[in-house]
């Protein structure tokens, strides 16, 4: 079963009378709890690949399947459902809510989903521990390192238990060392979970531990690799 | 819960802005109440200074007479009913008195004049008139061919203490009404059209003169304030129910002209506090619109997250609706405090005690310390805040995730 499925993906940015194509004619299917990464040089369409699977950008054409839902002709609300009910995002500058504690920017989209106080807040505290971040969970996000950051949005995205988590350059902002850890607790959590994870990066480091490889340039995918 | 703390923590991002906003916020408020509560508490003396200068607070009239006010519109055993009004509400301040219009002459002038017969021993409990006597004195209840006119009659037809008034009219029967009277005092009531018109003279004599009987026109009611006077209106209802021929009127009916000037004046103040309410409507507008600005990125993050536009444009609603139910508490409360302040202390500007002295009104001013006061600015501003948060509100619901998260 295919947790995400694109077929012709199209998505051409006017600049000007210049017309970019972004993505072109991309056709991709990714099984349910797999490990996947996308690499390729900087305009090669990976980032925008991954805003359309997780409902953020709309395709110029084309059709998107995620966690079984044709989300190319959503409306907006309904993608914003799809992403809080089933996709969990890891940014590349963490993007946690500043005025939010560790804990709370954990809970914000447990509560979204409706999660009663207490369970929301155990499962918070769980995730945080899971993730490395025991002791840390009342600080602020200034308070704590870029790493720790990450951990935090990554609690985040897991923390309703996403089918599907896409993580657009998780590790661009660390240091090698943490970006390793970030790795194997993305591993961890795919192994345990069964969550497939998305991810987009320039790292040779991540690309090891991801089981299948997506090459893309100019739009297209150029290379498909799998790694088990 | 999240979305209310988020609100409240998003508003002490940038505090000094918040708290200027506030500031004006409150001053508004604060000058709002001050002033609504000034103007309450005036029109409170207004209504009860007119009401006790001549109208009073009640009036039972023959049916029609206050639509059409003619001699012949009057009711009979008037003083005697005036004692069972007074019995019945156990209120002293209940006069009777008959109204007609005759032509006075003096030696050397000839003027139209209203005439107004009144119980002497009880007119001085429901109007204010006998006391603002400038000259000689008022009249008794022993005086017979007696009169008091207003001050500018008086200079206008030439007469002083102990001249004579020769007045001719028309009785109840059409008979020729004629008598002479004495002017026993002049008043200043600095009311012109009362100075300027009127004449009384005791009921007793003018029943004579206008061939009345026992007859008068007015039973005047004053009650101690607006409140007293609506509770002893329907007893007075009551009263006066078998006499199908006679009316209760309220003071509203009586004086149209003064509702209508104090709503006027309500109006045209509200023109200038709605001035003050969009002006800070303005600040309230702008802080919040930089606010969204400033967070464009983060409102990206949170739709990215899932949150529907409509939530996240509730964030932003609620976050002024925090900062305008602050500038609400707070501003209510120093408004009240100031309000209870001039309440107890009374308000008073240069100039104000001789105004007050010459309008037989006091020399201070107290406001109005009610929920009306304390409440209707501090709303209004309420109200503008969550307006000017409606078009920030709004041009989130335009955002699109990925623009938005690429914002600085």
């Amino acid at each position: 079963m295919y947790s995400v499925s694109c077929r012709r993906l199209c998505k051409t940015f006017q600049q000007g009378e210049l017309a970019v194509h972004a993505l072109a004619d991309v056709d991709l299917d990714i099984d349910a709890g797999g490990f996947v990464c996308l690499f390729g040089p900087s305009g090669s369409g990976k980032t925008t690949l991954l805003n359309m699977i997780g409902g953020l950008d709309t395709p110029s054409s084309g059709e998107i399947t995620v966690a079984g839902q044709r989300i190319d002709q959503m409306k907006r609300a309904e993608l914003a459902r799809l992403r809080l009910k089933h996709l969990g995002f890891v940014f590349q500058s963490y993007n946690l809510i500043p005025v939010l504690s560790a804990r709370e920017n954990v809970e914000f989209v447990a509560q979204m989903q409706g999660m009663g106080a207490q369970q929301r807040k155990h499962k918070a505290l769980t995730i945080l521990a899971e993730v490395g971040l025991q002791g840390l969970e009342d600080r602020r996000p200034a308070e704590l390192s870029g790493g720790q950051q990450q951990r935090v949005a990554v609690a985040r995205a897991i923390v309703s238990g996403p089918e599907l988590v896409l993580a657009d350059e998780p590790t661009a902002n660390l240091d090698s060392a943490t970006a390793e850890i970030l790795m194997k607790l993305f591993v961890q959590l795919n192994q345990q979970h069964q969550t497939t994870f998305v991810l987009s990066t320039h790292d040779n480091l991540i690309m090891n531990y991801a089981r299948r490889l997506i090459k893309l340039r100019d739009g297209r995918i150029v290379e498909d690799i799998d790694q088990t | 819960m999240i979305l209310l703390r988020l609100a409240w923590r998003n508003l002490w991002r940038s505090p000094r802005r918040t708290l200027l906003t506030l500031g004006a916020m409150v001053f508004c408020n604060t000058i709002l109440v001050f002033m609504i509560g000034l103007q309450l508490g005036m029109y409170d003396l207004m209504i009860n200074n007119t009401l006790r200068a001549f109208s009073g607070n009640l009036q039972i009239q023959a049916t029609g007479y206050n639509e059409k006010p003619q001699m012949r519109r009057s009711f009979a055993d008037a003083t005697q009913l005036a004692q069972r009004v007074r019995d019945h509400i156990n209120l002293d301040s209940v006069s009777a008195r008959a109204t007609g219009f005759a032509l006075a002459s003096s030696q050397t002038r000839s003027y139209g004049v209203q005439v107004l017969g009144v119980q002497p021993a009880t007119e001085a409990l429901v109007s204010t008139l006998p006391g603002l006597i400038k000259q000689g004195s008022y009249l008794s209840p022993d005086d017979a061919q007696t009169a008091v006119v207003g001050s500018v009659f008086a200079r206008n037809i030439k007469v002083d203490i102990g001249d004579e008034l020769t007045l001719v009219g028309s009785g109840k029967d059409g008979s020729i009404a004629a008598t002479v009277v004495t002017v026993v005092g002049i008043f200043d009531s600095g009311i012109s059209e009362l100075d300027r018109n009127l004449l009384q003279m005791p009921l007793t004599v003018f029943q004579d003169v206008f061939s009345l009987g026992n007859d008068a026109h007015k039973i005047v009611i004053s009650a101690a304030n607006l409140d007293a006077a609506v509770k002893v209106e329907s007893e007075i209802s009551a009263l006066i129910a078998d006499h199908p021929d006679l009316t209760l009127l309220d003071w509203q009916t009586l004086n149209p002209g003064l509702q209508e000037a104090i709503q006027a004046d309500f109006s045209s103040a509200w023109f200038m506090y709605g001035v003050l309410i969009v002006l800070v409507g303005f600040s309230v507008l702008n802080t919040v619109l930089m606010s969204v600005l400033e967070r464009t990125r983060e409102f990206g993050i949170v739709l990215a997250l899932g949150l529907t536009p409509g939530r996240v444009g509730w964030v932003v609603m609620l976050e002024s609706l925090l900062m305008g139910l602050a500038g609400f508490s707070i501003g209510a409360a120093t408004g009240a405090a100031l309000n209870m302040y001039f309440a107890i202390n009374g308000f008073s500007y240069s100039g104000m005690q001789e105004m007050g002295a010459r309008f037989n009104l006091p020399a201070e001013f107290y406001p109005e310390v009610s929920l009306i006061a304390l409440t209707l600015g501090p709303g209004a501003i309420l109200i503008a805040t969550l307006l000017a948060a409606i078009y920030p509100a709004l041009r989130i619901r335009g955002l699109q995730p990925v623009e938005a998260m690429r914002a600085v």
